[in-house]
């Protein structure tokens, strides 16, 4: 990587006179900049998606291992019983920390945005909770499942993981989704670039013609051009990606309990990310030119 | 420097050239010529592996020229200077910057010989010439500036195609002082030409051997020219 940087600046710093033996292309030169900026831009976006799905597969998941109830919902008679049953069964189950029944206040306030707070809890035939707190890998939901309904048959345990693992899923998905987006765009740039290199190197046949006589070797003929376009799409990366993370940075933001697009975006170092883009754009065009040269100019005679 | 053994080539009908050898030794003065269309030129090309041939051995400083990769193709060729019958410049380039062209090529700092490619231009009288672009010179002046791309490198052997071809007597006169000097600088100097006036008026100033091509073969011309 620091090699890859060395050899870039050397070739950006350039040498005049080899630079004006190639003449200018404007129109190709014009098109690969402007192309490069907006794969840039594209990049900056793709991802951001891949951050910000990132953080909510993280966040979903680990609110996913946090914590599952038991209700059991049993005639008054029972329900002491049948309370310690299931309590006994989550004690001895495998993946569980601890389990606790909610007093009858937490219950109030767990329902209070339903019902109210005059709720009179005592007159209603309110199932009685217990939260369950697991460590490590979580416990087997099916096996407990089967336990309590032979324990206590009142006992219905209520797996968030059910609804949430899902969206963990898609969310991690979308992440790779992202992923694979930059990764078509490195394809698209470095395939655009072999066409412009193609046809730059093709419309200066001549020139390389009589280099080539004066003694110029391949890799100094290809140098020429690299050096071009690995320049204009540094430029042409570096505004597309500013201009990427200035509309990022400029989406209306939200609570931090916001919706998945007004999550879109950089935190905190990750905004040193997108600055990589004309980076790994430049190592592209770099790549990209140098392998169309050496092999066109293999070809001509 | 450069040697030919039994040497054929054709473009791909009959053979242009059979049956050719030579030796091109240091410090030697040669004239070719031979009508056109004889294949003069395909014989320069030939020596600074332009071509190669269809049968026989082409040998520079030494070396099989089949067996050149295409980097020792390009550093062979940095010592010989061509004079290109059409000279081949670029036209996007000043006149100074298309004689330093070698220089700039293989890597050199131009700036650094900057005192050398000035004598140079001097010597070929090309002072006011050098910051215009090659197709707004005369004849002459685009056979000068070809001479001094190709002595720029200070190669050993100099091939010059037809360089009076498009110029007056009196600068193709100035041309072959320019050559023969050289020459005298213990260069090789190979130099094609139909012009057999030109031959016949030098001939005496310089110890020089006249080719000529007829037939397909390179015959050593004798008193007859
Ligand atoms: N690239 C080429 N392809 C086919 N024929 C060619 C090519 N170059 C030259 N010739 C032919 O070869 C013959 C010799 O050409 P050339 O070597 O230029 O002769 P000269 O320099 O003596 O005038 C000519 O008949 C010419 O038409
Ligand atoms: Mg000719």
């Amino acid at each position: 990587m620091k090699a890859v940087l060395a050899s870039l600046m050397e070739l950006l710093r350039g040498d005049v006179q080899a630079d004006r033996v190639v003449p200018p292309t404007g129109f190709t030169a014009t098109l690969t900049t402007l192309t490069a900026g907006a794969m840039a831009f594209l990049a900056v976006f793709a991802l951001a998606l891949s951050f910000a799905t990132g953080r909510l597969a993280e966040r979903w998941s680990s609110e996913l291992a946090r914590s599952s109830t038991v209700r059991i919902s049993a005639p008054e008679a029972e329900l002491e019983a049948q309370t310690r049953a299931a309590q006994e069964v989550l004690r001895l189950t495998p993946g569980v920390a601890r389990s606790r029944i909610l007093g009858d206040e937490e219950q109030r306030l767990l329902l209070e945005p339903w019902f109210g707070p005059d709720l009179p809890i005592d007159a209603l035939p309110i199932p009685r909770l217990i939260e369950v707190v697991e460590e490590g890998d979580g416990y087997d939901a099916e096996g407990l499942r089967l336990r309590l309904a032979a324990e206590a048959p009142g006992a219905v345990l209520d797996d968030h993981t059910r609804w949430r693992r899902p969206l963990v899923e898609a969310a991690n998905r979308l992440r790779f989704l992202g992923w694979a987006a930059i990764t078509l765009i490195a394809l698209s740039t470095a395939a655009m670039i072999t066409l412009a290199a193609r046809a730059a190197l093709a419309a200066n046949a001549q020139v390389i013609r009589v280099t080539r006589l004066v003694g110029a070797r391949d890799i100094y003929i290809a140098r020429a051009f690299v050096r071009r376009f690995t320049l204009r799409t540094l430029i042409g990366g570096a505004v597309g990606t500013l201009v990427g993370m200035l509309a990022i940075a400029l989406l209306p933001s939200a609570a931090e309990e916001g919706a998945f697009l007004t999550g879109l975006g950089f935190v905190g170092l990750h905004w040193l990310w997108p600055l990589l883009i004309p980076l790994f754009g430049a190592m592209v065009a770099f790549w990209a030119t140098r392998s169309a040269a050496l092999s066109a100019l293999k070809a001509l005679k | 420097m450069i040697e030919l053994d039994n040497v054929a080539y054709s473009y791909g009908g009959d053979d242009l050239l059979s049956d050719i050898s030579l030796r091109i030794q240091p410090g030697s003065f040669h004239f070719l010529t031979g009508p056109s269309g004889s294949g003069k030129s395909t014989f320069l090309k030939l020596c600074y592996m332009d071509l190669t041939p269809s049968s026989g051995l082409v040998q520079v400083f030494g070396q099989d020229v089949r067996g050149l990769a295409r980097d020792q193709v390009a550093l062979a060729r940095r010592r010989i200077g061509v004079v290109h019958q059409d000279c081949r410049f670029l036209d996007h380039l000043s006149v100074a910057e298309n004689i330093a062209l070698p220089l700039t090529v293989a890597g050199r700092d131009v700036e650094a010989e900057k005192d050398n490619l000035k004598a140079l231009i001097d010597w070929v009288g090309l002072r006011g010439q050098q910051q215009q672009r090659p197709p707004e010179l005369s004849g002459g002046e685009r056979q000068r500036a070809a001479l001094a791309r190709a002595v720029i490198m200070g190669p050993d052997v100099i091939l010059a195609d037809e360089p009076t071809g498009n110029v007056d007597w009196e600068m193709s006169q100035r041309l072959m002082s320019l050559l023969i000097e050289l020459n005298k600088m213990g260069k090789s100097v190979m130099l094609a030409t139909h012009d057999l006036n030109l031959i016949r008026t030098t001939k005496n100033q310089i110890s020089a051997r006249v080719l000529r091509i007829a037939n397909r073969k390179l015959q050593l011309a004798g008193a007859d020219l």
